[in-house]
């Protein structure tokens, strides 16, 4: 479990990174927290840096659109999802459960 | 309409290919591209692909369940040699002839050679997948300088990219400030900066003499570029990036207009109101009169356009591109939205270009036309949203 931030810290329609090996990217869609992978599926871009709108978040450099709830892309130019991972807060701050992980945690 | 041909298997074919299905087109499709390839994507050529952190499968648009889907016919590998216009074919370079309801002109463009340095091993452009392939064994078989013609998008990407390689890179340009043109001489002058940052030598506002070489025949290899001043830069490898040109040689005699590209109406739809144009190679009706845009994003955009005016037979649809396109150089990010001209008035709204982070606006008449953005992608993409909101570009 990784620790990412406060819940304070993180404004509604804001995002953070957390870095790593792989990094991920969290989410505060009107008081719901998302996590999922930081880098877009198509091409190198940090998505914690792309556009929110509703359960979705633009990549800031092709645009493609990823359903934080499910990692899906919603069309071109990503095709493949990116991992989505679990969250869990605990004392006021949001834990990352990355999704490789779960079964060891 | 029972048969359409896409003359072009790159990315704005593709995606008429993938509109035609879209927008409810169930007869036949024909695509005809000139490379062996499968449609790939243009923009790591010069980038990761150049670098060696990525492979060719990874560049492919559309896998195979997606082609499959799209139920198209592909020539691969041939070239549209013309087009008749009273039979709407279209004649390939095996002989062949596909006879069409409706023609996507798709052709793009290719490298504008260096002239003189016809048959010079050592000599590279970056346009096509092959080319690129080419110019990566020529880097990864020497180790002496590489001097990089052109300090336009593709010239300053190569020169980051064999920078990083560990080559010793100088780029020579004949203008006094590289991307003058689009971004005007200021933020030129900001972003070629990104070059002495990272010890890459820029040589501007002196032109090219000649290429010097060694050897005869098919061995000849070259040795060096000798500058306009007198200057002479050896070279392992040179590199041209001097801009593209339209492929239309093909159209000659078909009554389709060409002029620097296929002209088009707003709806990318030419003279013929079965033939249309898409991405590089059209040359559509601007506010401003005749443009062509040649980045990634309006081969995109533009033939959901381009296939709804040729479905309906006539323009309903006008095309407005958002001008948006994007650099990655040394690490740092560039994007362009909106359409700045060199003699837009700039300010800084955010950040600072010392920094190398900022953002910056272009106002023509006091009104936003323009965007853009280093390394800060976030507030870019807010600001790209308002400049589509305001003008009706």
């Amino acid at each position: 479990m990784i620790p990412a931030c406060a819940v304070a810290d993180l404004s509604e329609g804001e995002a953070i990174r957390i870095p790593g090996e792989v990094p991920i990217a969290v989410f505060n869609v009107g008081g719901e927290i998302y996590a999922i992978d930081d880098t877009c599926s198509h091409q190198d871009a940090s998505l914690s840096e792309g556009w929110l709108e509703g359960c979705f978040v633009e990549c800031p450099l092709h645009a493609a659109s990823f359903d934080l709830r499910t990692g899906m892309p919603t069309g071109a130019p990503a095709k493949k999802p990116v991992r989505t991972h679990r969250v869990v807060i605990k004392d006021g701050v949001i834990h990352v459960v990355p999704q490789n992980q779960e079964a060891v945690v | 309409m029972r048969t359409v041909a896409v003359v072009g298997a790159s990315l704005a074919g593709l995606r008429a290919v993938e509109e035609l299905r879209a927008q409810g087109f169930d007869g036949r499709v024909a695509v005809v591209g000139e490379e062996p390839h499968r449609p790939y994507d243009r923009p790591p050529l010069s980038k990761a692909y150049l670098a060696g952190t990525c492979s060719p499968e990874s560049l492919r648009l559309a896998d195979d369940a997606d082609t499959d889907e799209l139920a198209a016919e592909w020539h691969l590998g041939v070239r549209a040699d013309s087009l008749d216009p009273a039979t709407r074919s279209v004649r390939l370079s095996n002989g062949e002839e596909i006879t069409a309801d409706g023609i996507i002109i798709a052709t793009g463009g290719r490298a504008r050679p260096l002239l003189g340095a016809e048959g010079l091993s050592g000599v590279h452009t970056v346009r096509t997948l092959d080319d690129a392939a080419a110019l990566r064994a020529d880097l990864e078989n020497s180790t002496g300088g590489v001097v990089v013609i052109g300090a336009g998008w593709i010239g300053a990407e190569v020169a980051s990219t064999c920078h990083t390689l560990g080559r010793q890179v100088t780029i020579v340009e004949a203008g006094l400030t590289p991307l003058a043109r689009v971004l005007g001489p200021t933020m030129g002058r900001i972003c070629a900066a990104l070059h002495s940052d990272h010890g890459v030598a820029l040589r501007t506002g002196v032109g090219v003499q000649s290429l010097t070489s060694t050897g005869f025949g098919p061995w000849k290899r070259v040795t060096g570029v000798d500058l306009a001043d007198g200057t002479h830069l050896p070279a392992d490898v040179v590199v041209v990036g001097i801009g593209m040109l339209p492929n239309t040689e093909w159209l000659a005699g078909s009554g389709v207009a060409v002029d620097n590209g296929v002209l088009c109406d707003a709806g990318c739809v030419t003279a013929f109101p079965s033939v249309v144009a898409v991405g590089d190679v059209a040359r559509y009706q601007g506010p401003d009169g005749p443009v062509r845009h040649e980045h990634w994003t309006n081969a995109s955009e533009q033939p959901a356009v381009a296939v709804r005016n040729l479905l309906a037979g006539t323009t309903i649809q006008e095309y407005r591109p958002s001008g948006y396109f994007w650099s990655q150089q040394y690490g740092t990010r560039l994007q362009v939205a909106g359409h700045p001209g060199d003699a837009d008035e700039v300010a800084v709204v955010d950040g600072s270009p010392d920094d190398r982070v900022f953002v910056a606006e272009y106002r023509r008449q006091g009104l936003p036309v323009g965007v853009l953005a280093m390394n800060n992608p976030k507030l870019f993409g807010r600001l790209r949203r308002q400049l589509r909101a305001a003008v009706a570009i």
